[in-house]
């Protein structure tokens, strides 16, 4: 495993209370794939990436866990190695490529700060390689003068790529890279992304609210519910046959063009409120598969090798995989 | 359905807008006007569900408030059940008000942050004189039919104090609560988690269904209009590209334009296959748009007529038009 988390908790002090947004996850990112992190708003899904690079929000701690990067444990090494890690090793692109980018200076300006300050460049190997990354993800390389807002939003999400990969790094998270773009430009950036993974061999962690993007990119996809991993597994196990319900909820939920006459199937009720979540399995208030064993919390276990999820009742999956099809069953 | 009335024509529609000069920024090859909706034709029967579909800056938006008269064209009319929506006097406006209702995008911002959400319900029916011992029964009768649970302890409450879920049922009951015959829902789930989005859209296609609605969706979502519409037009730089039944839009696009588009949206299928988008590099700008045919500079099919001429609309099949010289018969 390039990295992986272990029983990784993150909390939150609010001015109402403390919360966990993260609680007891444990996440893998295999060398040469790309992993999707999915989930709805406020399931922890940024928080969980932001650890990854040790930069947070100031009202946020890792309360426990540890974060393994090829086998050694960030939490642990102190502030100095995992800045280290940071851009060289692990690049985050933000939510909005807009918010990545400073609109006072020219992005070829700050492509060559990353490469000089951080990569230890001299200016003009700098700017052959800013050149460089520009065409990689697809911009002329003229264009590195140009300041943000003279970009398109694609080519802004396309120039914070470049900047994400500057210094080689083995591990690319993307925090929502095609959320605010129009369906081409989304399917352009998402096909750039596929390519440039492939040709240099890296690790992406995807985080997207959208299956239909982990469908049509990701090798892995793992679920997360109200700060809990739900299921993990490979893209066609977990979209194909998933077994913890609120994956089949979302699977259910999701208009998929190709399939025009099924009824959408919506999940009753809202995520808990994190300050106070139930006890047992946190989906259960809103689960039509409740059972007793619900109200203790259920351990993330093998469905089989590569798919695990963490539900009372993986073994009756298919049964209920059936009646999760049916929007009478999720009014109770 | 073709011997019915239909509620809304729109001919030859314009709105452009006028830049406001700045005089540090000026982009290359940019024009002073925005052309954002430039000639749109459109009939909207009775009952029909139109989706209008198209990226950013194609105008979709801009055409709905037009169908609202929520702003004045620059060109072109709207004639709403045989009336002229620019000649119509108060009265007539005012009653065009109560019978054709617009849902917000944004349910967060729709309401009235101050006002409780009993009191954002009210006032459409105030506003509209409707007699006061009329309106608990008209808002309960609105509210069931978004399905919004515990509404009466939700009343109270302000808007900050619901779910976005909720939020956007109380915005859909207050568009609904005047019994309009047509809306105007501009992405209507846009905001919303998937989970929630899925109960909206069928409380849409219910209350369509169920009170003979005439609803037109704005959305940038192909799969949600192909699940509430019956009918898409596709826009794109201020033109309509093509406009037929959903069924056939999606499943045998005619125009390159719609041909690109349907292909680029993803499926929550991992076994789709992934093809190339047949369309040229580049990006719509409503402020540079290209002589002729809009859509020519991006267009893999595009000859040299398509800069001379817009191309003309061409009935491919009933009901099925599109606006692309290729289909000259």
């Amino acid at each position: 495993m390039l990295l992986e988390t272990n029983d990784l908790t993150i909390g939150y002090r609010t001015a109402s209370g403390a919360l966990r947004a993260v609680e007891g996850v444990n996440l893998a990112i295999p060398e040469g794939e790309i992993v999707g992190l999915v989930g709805e708003s406020g399931c922890g899904k940024t928080t969980l990436a932001r650890s990854l690079i040790g930069v947070m929000a100031g009202n946020a701690s890792i309360e426990r866990g540890e974060i393994r990067f090829q086998g050694r444990d960030l939490v642990s090494s102190g502030a100095r190695y995992w800045k280290d890690r940071r851009w060289r090793d692990i690049a985050y692109i933000p939510q909005s490529a807009m918010n990545s980018l400073d609109p006072v200076y020219r992005v070829g300006d700050q492509l060559l700060e990353v490469l000089i300050r951080r990569g230890g460049m001299d200016r003009a190997k700098a700017k052959r390689r800013a050149a460089e990354l520009f065409e990689l993800v697809g911009i002329e390389a003229n264009r590195l003068r140009d300041f943000p807002h003279e970009f398109s939003g694609g080519m802004r999400q396309r120039a914070a790529i470049a900047l994400a990969l500057a210094l080689d790094p083995k591990l690319v998270i993307a925090d929502e890279p095609v959320t605010a773009l129009d369906v081409i430009v989304q399917r352009q950036i998402l096909d750039t992304l596929d390519d440039l993974q492939k040709r240099l061999g890296i690790s992406v962690l995807l985080v997207t609210h959208d299956i239909s993007v982990v469908a049509y990119v990701c090798d892995r996809v793992a679920v997360m519910y109200a700060g809990k991993l739900v299921e993990e597994g490979s893209v066609d196990t977990v979209l194909g046959s998933p077994v913890h319900p609120y994956s089949m909820g979302l699977m259910n939920a999701f208009p998929d063009l190709g399939r025009a006459s099924r009824t959408l199937v919506p999940i009753e009720g809202a995520p808990p409120d994190l300050h106070d979540p139930p006890a047992g399995c946190r989906f259960a208030p809103r689960c039509p598969f409740v059972v007793d064993a619900c109200s203790e919390p259920p351990a993330i276990e093998s469905v089989d090798e590569t798919h695990r999820a963490a539900c009372w009742r993986i073994g009756e999956a298919e049964a209920l995989r059936k009646d999760a099809s049916e929007v009478t069953t999720w009014q109770t | 359905m073709a011997d019915v009335k239909p509620l809304v024509e729109v001919r030859g529609l314009a709105k452009h807008y006028e830049r406001r000069g700045n005089p540090f920024v000026r982009r290359r090859g940019a024009s002073d006007v925005v052309r954002a909706v430039d000639g749109v034709d459109l009939t909207i029967r009775r009952g029909e569900g139109v989706g209008l579909v198209g990226e950013s800056g194609c105008g979709k938006t801009t055409t709905g408030r037009l169908l609202l008269n929520l702003i004045e064209p620059t060109g072109g009319q709207i004639v709403y059940d045989g009336e002229d929506l620019s000649t119509m006097n108060t009265t007539q406006v005012k009653e065009f008000r109560k019978r054709a209702q617009l849902v917000f995008q944004n349910p967060f911002d729709a309401l009235n942050p101050r006002f409780t959400l009993y009191r954002s319900l009210v006032e459409p029916l105030a506003n509209a004189g409707v007699p006061e011992d009329e309106h608990e029964t008209r808002i309960l009768r609105a509210l069931e039919r978004v399905h919004l649970r515990d509404a009466e302890r939700l009343l109270d409450k302000f808007p900050h104090q619901v779910s976005g879920g909720q939020l956007q049922r109380i915005v859909l009951a207050r568009a609904l609560v005047l019994d309009p015959e047509f809306i105007v829902a501009d992405e209507p789930v846009s905001m919303l988690d998937v989970s929630v989005r899925a109960g909206i859209l069928n409380v849409l296609r219910e209350a369509k269904q169920d009170l003979g609605l005439t609803a037109v969706y704005i959305s940038h979502d192909l799969a949600l209009v192909r699940y509430v519409c019956e009918r898409t037009v596709v826009m794109y730089l201020g033109r309509v590209m093509e406009d037929g039944p959903t069924e056939d839009v999606v499943e045998r696009p005619a125009h390159p334009y719609t041909k690109a588009l349907v292909a680029a949206v993803p499926t929550p299928d991992p076994q789709q296959e992934h093809v190339a988008l047949p369309i040229l590099p580049g990006r719509p700008d409503a402020t540079a748009v290209p002589s002729g045919c809009p859509f020519r500079d991006r267009c893999p099919e595009a000859h040299a007529r398509c800069a001379e001429e817009v191309p003309a609309a061409h009935e491919i099949a009933p009901g099925h038009v599109v606006h692309c010289h290729l289909f000259e018969s």
